[in-house]
């Protein structure tokens, strides 16, 4: 069991890869390491590699969207990634659908949503991935 | 609610007290449940329920104890887990099990969530009696 | 069984094991008819005989759980083997033929004859029942095979994958073809899939449901998912079910769906202009 999760800097962004079961005061003290390093760097984004999880639970799920709005508040974007087939399908089981959390699925496609959002182009939170799509219906 | 009649093998009980409790009865849960031959899904199904469970356990209960069971019936293999605490018990039970539900911090989430994520799931609570949620996972 | 009647059984082949014995080897053998040596044969049988004949010697039926469990390992690898059910239950039933042949030369009593027969029903009814478990776990395992056979993932391009589906969709099936749907978007990184259910003839609320869940979780994982192919008999009935497809997108045709994902990934199909002569 860890004490912390180390936080990474990567260009304009940070970097968070959670490889271990963690105890939930460790998940508080990444939300405030969090909010301080994002101050601190300016960061214009955040990935929170999660491939490591073998369980998300609500609590960790609460965790994640409050960085998610965290951040926002501090003019950046949270994207997680990594989310493991059997853990989605205990979410949705669960009925936490991490709304207001962007997720990708993997590492590289995060750091490209990122850039694409620096160079001005807007990100859709969770819900479609391109605007142009529509979201809903049956065109016949 | 009546539980299946079961042959129990394995059992574990493991105090819950802290923090650290919690990710020892997801591990704990997680052995059992392998040890039961569940799917991949199915074990990550009912190590996010532990979980949830015995978080409330020892947020809601003030701390109690969760007993871990492998155990067999007539056609199959599961695990059965009861998490038991001398907590104030859950005033309104129905209420709690209702989707949406929470007393702020998701105490609802929990117990509504974590029943769909389990094959059988039996709930006993009362000020004076504490409170005891029993909940069985088959595998096939 | 009564008490009384198994001790007596258990006594009587206790006391005649060199007779009844070979007897049952022999007829088992022939009833083979070559599956099995008779040295192999002669083997387990000597051990099951000697199993039986203690615990009913001891009038309790739980001393005769060896035998059982002798007999329970017996029918899984006959069943695993691919043994007809008769030849699994001869193997038992065969160890009253040496009794037969001792109530006709007059050395046992009919009574003694009616009590074995009595304990070897009682465990042939035992064996079948363990065989019957043991075929019904080698058809499960099968039909999971079967079933990651017959729904393939394809790459129909860089980041697009589809999935047709086949025929009649139960709920266990289309769990495990969603499982596998959401594993290979992982693999393959692949951002955007299409489920096809041209082929499939009906839709019902349970199903409908699994293809939703699945919609979510793969948007939960960051990709998305377009069900294609949906027939008017379909549509009708998810409209009568009262079923809300409301979240999932859906397209008439894998083509539309395939130009949906193309687009999605900032792709155009254009025709190329013909060249004169």
């Amino acid at each position: 069991m860890v004490d912390r999760v180390p936080v990474l800097r990567i260009g304009d962004a940070l970097l968070v890869s959670i490889q271990v079961d963690l105890q939930d005061r460790v998940a508080i003290q990444l939300q405030d390491d969090l909010s301080e390093r994002i101050v601190e760097t300016g960061a214009k984004g955040v990935v929170i590699d999660i491939s490591g999880l073998e369980i998300v639970d609500s609590f960790v799920g609460r965790m994640l969207s409050s960085i998610a709005s965290i951040s926002r508040v501090l003019d950046a974007e949270t994207v997680v990634v990594g989310m493991r087939p059997a853990v989605a399908i205990t979410l949705v089981e669960l009925g936490l659908y991490l709304d207001g959390v962007r997720t990708a699925l993997n590492v590289e496609r995060a750091f490209a949503l990122i850039a694409a959002r620096s160079s001005g182009a807007s990100l859709v939170a969770q819900g479609a991935i391109d605007t142009d799509l529509p979201t809903a219906g049956t065109d016949p | 609610m009546t539980l299946t009649e079961v042959a129990v093998e394995d059992a574990e009980v493991l105090l819950i007290s802290a923090d650290d409790d919690v990710v020892r009865a997801r591990q704990a849960t997680r052995a059992i449940a392998a040890k039961a031959s569940l799917s991949l899904v199915e074990q990550t199904k009912v190590v996010t329920a532990a979980s949830e469970l015995a978080r409330n356990t020892l947020i809601y209960g003030g701390g109690g104890q969760v007993r871990v069971e492998l155990v067999r019936s007539a056609r199959r293999t599961g695990v059965r887990l009861q998490f038991s605490d001398d907590g104030p018990g859950i005033k309104d039970i129905d209420l709690a099990l209702t989707d949406g539900y929470t007393t702020g911090t998701g105490l609802g989430l929990g117990l509504s969530g974590s029943r769909r994520l389990v094959d059988e799931f039996d709930i006993r609570s009362g000020s004076e009696s504490g409170t005891v949620i029993t909940i069985v996972k088959w595998g096939r | 069984m009564d008490p009384r009647t198994l001790q007596r059984a258990g006594a009587v082949l206790a006391s005649n094991e060199d007779a009844i014995l070979p007897s049952w080897v022999e007829t088992v053998t022939a009833k083979l008819d070559g599956r099995m040596t008779r040295q192999e044969l002669e083997s387990d049988l000597r051990s099951l005989y000697g199993f039986i004949a203690r615990g009913a010697s001891s009038a309790e039926d739980a001393e005769l759980d060896e035998a059982r469990a002798m007999l329970s390992e017996l029918s899984r690898s006959r069943a695993l083997q691919g043994f007809t059910p008769t030849e699994t239950a001869v193997t038992i039933i065969g160890l009253k033929a040496g009794v037969h042949e001792l109530v006709a030369a007059g050395d046992v009593e009919l009574e003694d004859l009616v009590a074995v027969s009595e304990l070897v029903d009682e465990l042939a009814l035992y064996t079948f029942e363990r065989f019957a478990h043991a075929r019904e776990g080698l058809i499960a395992d099968q039909q999971e095979q079967l079933l990651e056979l017959s729904t393939p993932v394809i790459k129909l391009w860089d980041g697009i994958v589809a999935i047709p589906l086949v025929g009649t969709l139960d709920s266990a099936r289309t769990q495990v073809v969603m499982e596998n749907l959401l594993q290979t978007l992982v693999d393959t990184g692949s951002e955007h899939a299409i489920i096809d259910i041209t082929g499939v003839p009906a839709v019902d609320t349970q199903v409908a449901q699994h293809l939703l869940k699945t919609v979510v979780a793969a948007r939960l994982m960051g990709a998305e998912c377009i069900v294609s192919g949906i027939r008017p008999q379909i549509a009708q009935t998810v409209v009568a079910l009262g079923i809300e497809f409301g979240d999932i997108v859906t397209k008439a045709t894998l083509a539309d769906a395939l130009l949906l994902c193309l687009r999605g990934k900032g792709l155009e199909v254009t025709r190329r202009t013909e060249r004169a002569g």
